[in-house]
């Protein structure tokens, strides 16, 4: 059957390559089904300097040569797709694309990894590209000598308010906490820039403007004191959320929808494995989503060669 | 120049005759960056389908993509890429920010009709 494979693996990202090579290069027919564009979170890394080998590279070029690796194996790729349903209980497992395409197989990975969580406060939406960035790299020049604000506490949220005031005139970064969970180097970086200065316990509860943002109203969670600040753009790093939405009540996830898996990367159907920042885990790096995505794709090689044998003693 | 697959918009010029040789036309205005490489990875993939639009980019930085970042439609844009969509010469669709295949092609749907 054209349309049937040993392995599918949902999710072109870090993991799901790997998946991919690892398994095209065992001789095992592998399709790798994409929503977005390939590479997922690496693409929006600019420079990834601690993939162990490469001092430097972008993070587009690292998926690029990912993603040829795979193919030179013989993989097949298909992105900027959409999956509308997925069948993975019974032997045969069969994932549906934009309505129209059906994909069989015997194994599934997934490794659909996580996307930047939203704030969800009214105006959020509307603005995004008008004053609302979720990239400093890209966005940070629009900012030249103009007062923001940072939203978020983690790595990512002080790293990239320092790196902000290359171009902002001030930096106010809001946290919902009264501390961040940084690493001390990125605070203690922030606290001593005198362009940056703090909001704690508080949260950006509506932006407004005309054509572009220009003001947010912030909650204070402790008093519940609501004010006003005039800003002309809010960079927003608040982390992110595992892409498992889909799977909710088809396999075991924990309570932050995270995948439960054990240590052969085996989800709770039998079959389907999961690999890279979508399962529960405490680190999501480039490189132990390639690790993941190694034992994910040597689990389901074997799980494969198992049902092969099975058919040839029935 | 932009490492895509697409046509590359180099002056003013060629964006010039790019609109006057076709009715449809979708410009990507960006640079090699994680907003704009998931939009060019899509005006690739929809190349092969709309026969009937030219696809193109632009890199944001040149001095001569002035004649997309001075557009009035741009005018609040705060976020890469800068995408522009021509229907006989003139601006009938712009976007700010990364865009999904699905938003693309709503919008494609809409301006040029379903292909
Ligand atoms: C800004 C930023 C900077 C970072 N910097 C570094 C760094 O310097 N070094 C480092 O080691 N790590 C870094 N990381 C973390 C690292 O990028 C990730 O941990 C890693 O890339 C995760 O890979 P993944 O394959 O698990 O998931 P992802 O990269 O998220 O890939 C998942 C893929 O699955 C697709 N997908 C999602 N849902 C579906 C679905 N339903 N159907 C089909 N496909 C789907 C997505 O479109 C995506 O392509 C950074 C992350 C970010 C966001």
């Amino acid at each position: 059957m054209q349309n049937h494979f040993d392995v599918i693996v949902i999710g072109a990202g870090a993991a799901g390559l790997t998946a991919g090579i690892y398994l095209s290069r065992a001789k095992v027919n592998t399709l790798i089904l994409n929503e977005g564009a390939i590479g997922g979170q690496m693409v929006l890394t600019h420079e990834i300097a601690n993939y162990p080998g490469v001092e430097s590279i972008s993070g587009y070029e690292l998926a690029r040569i990912m993603k040829s690796q795979a193919q030179k194996f013989g993989c097949t790729i298909k992105s900027n797709l959409k999956i509308t349903n997925m069948n993975l209980q019974n032997e045969i497992k069969e994932i549906t694309v934009n309505n129209k395409d059906v994909y069989t197989s015997s194994a599934v990975i997934i490794a659909t990894g996580g996307k930047s969580r939203t704030i969800g406060s009214p105006g959020e939406d509307q603005f995004k590209g008008k004053g609302i960035s979720y990239c400093a790299t890209c966005d940070g020049d629009f900012f030249q000598n103009k007062e923001i604000v940072v939203v978020g506490g983690g790595n990512s949220a002080l790293e990239e308010a320092v790196s902000l005031t290359k171009y902002a005139s001030k930096v106010t970064i809001i946290h919902q906490f009264n501390h961040f969970q940084a690493f001390e180097h990125y605070v203690d970086e922030a606290n001593n820039n005198p362009k940056i200065s703090f909001i704690m316990e508080s949260k950006i509860i509506e932006f407004t403007g005309d054509e572009k943002l220009s003001k947010v109203k912030i909650q204070n969670l402790a008093t519940n004191e609501i004010s006003e600040m005039e800003i002309a753009g809010v960079f927003i790093f608040i982390g992110y959320v595992p892409n498992t939405e889909k799977l909710d009540g088809i396999i075991e996830l924990n309570e932050w929808k995270e995948i439960i898996v054990d240590k052969t990367l085996a989800t709770s159907l039998k079959g389907v494995y999961a690999a890279g920042d979508s399962i529960a885990k405490r680190y999501r790096q480039v490189t132990t989503a390639v690790a993941d995505g190694t034992i994910a794709a040597l689990s389901a090689a074997e799980y494969i060669n198992s049902l092969k044998k099975e058919s040839v003693l029935a | 120049m932009l490492k895509t697959n697409l046509t590359h918009v180099l002056s003013e010029q060629e964006h010039a005759k790019l609109l006057q040789e076709n009715e449809n036309v979708m410009i990507c205005c960006g640079r090699m960056g994680p907003m704009c490489i998931p939009v060019y990875e899509s005006m690739e993939e929809l190349e092969n389908e709309y026969k009937n639009i030219k696809f193109a980019d632009m890199e944001f930085d040149m001095p001569d993509a002035r004649i997309i970042r001075n557009l009035p439609e741009c005018r609040s844009f705060q976020g890469l890429p800068f995408v522009v969509y021509y229907k006989n010469g003139n601006v009938v669709k712009a976007t700010s920010s990364i865009q999904s295949k699905e938003q693309i092609t709503d919008i494609l749907d809409k301006q040029f009709g379903k292909n």
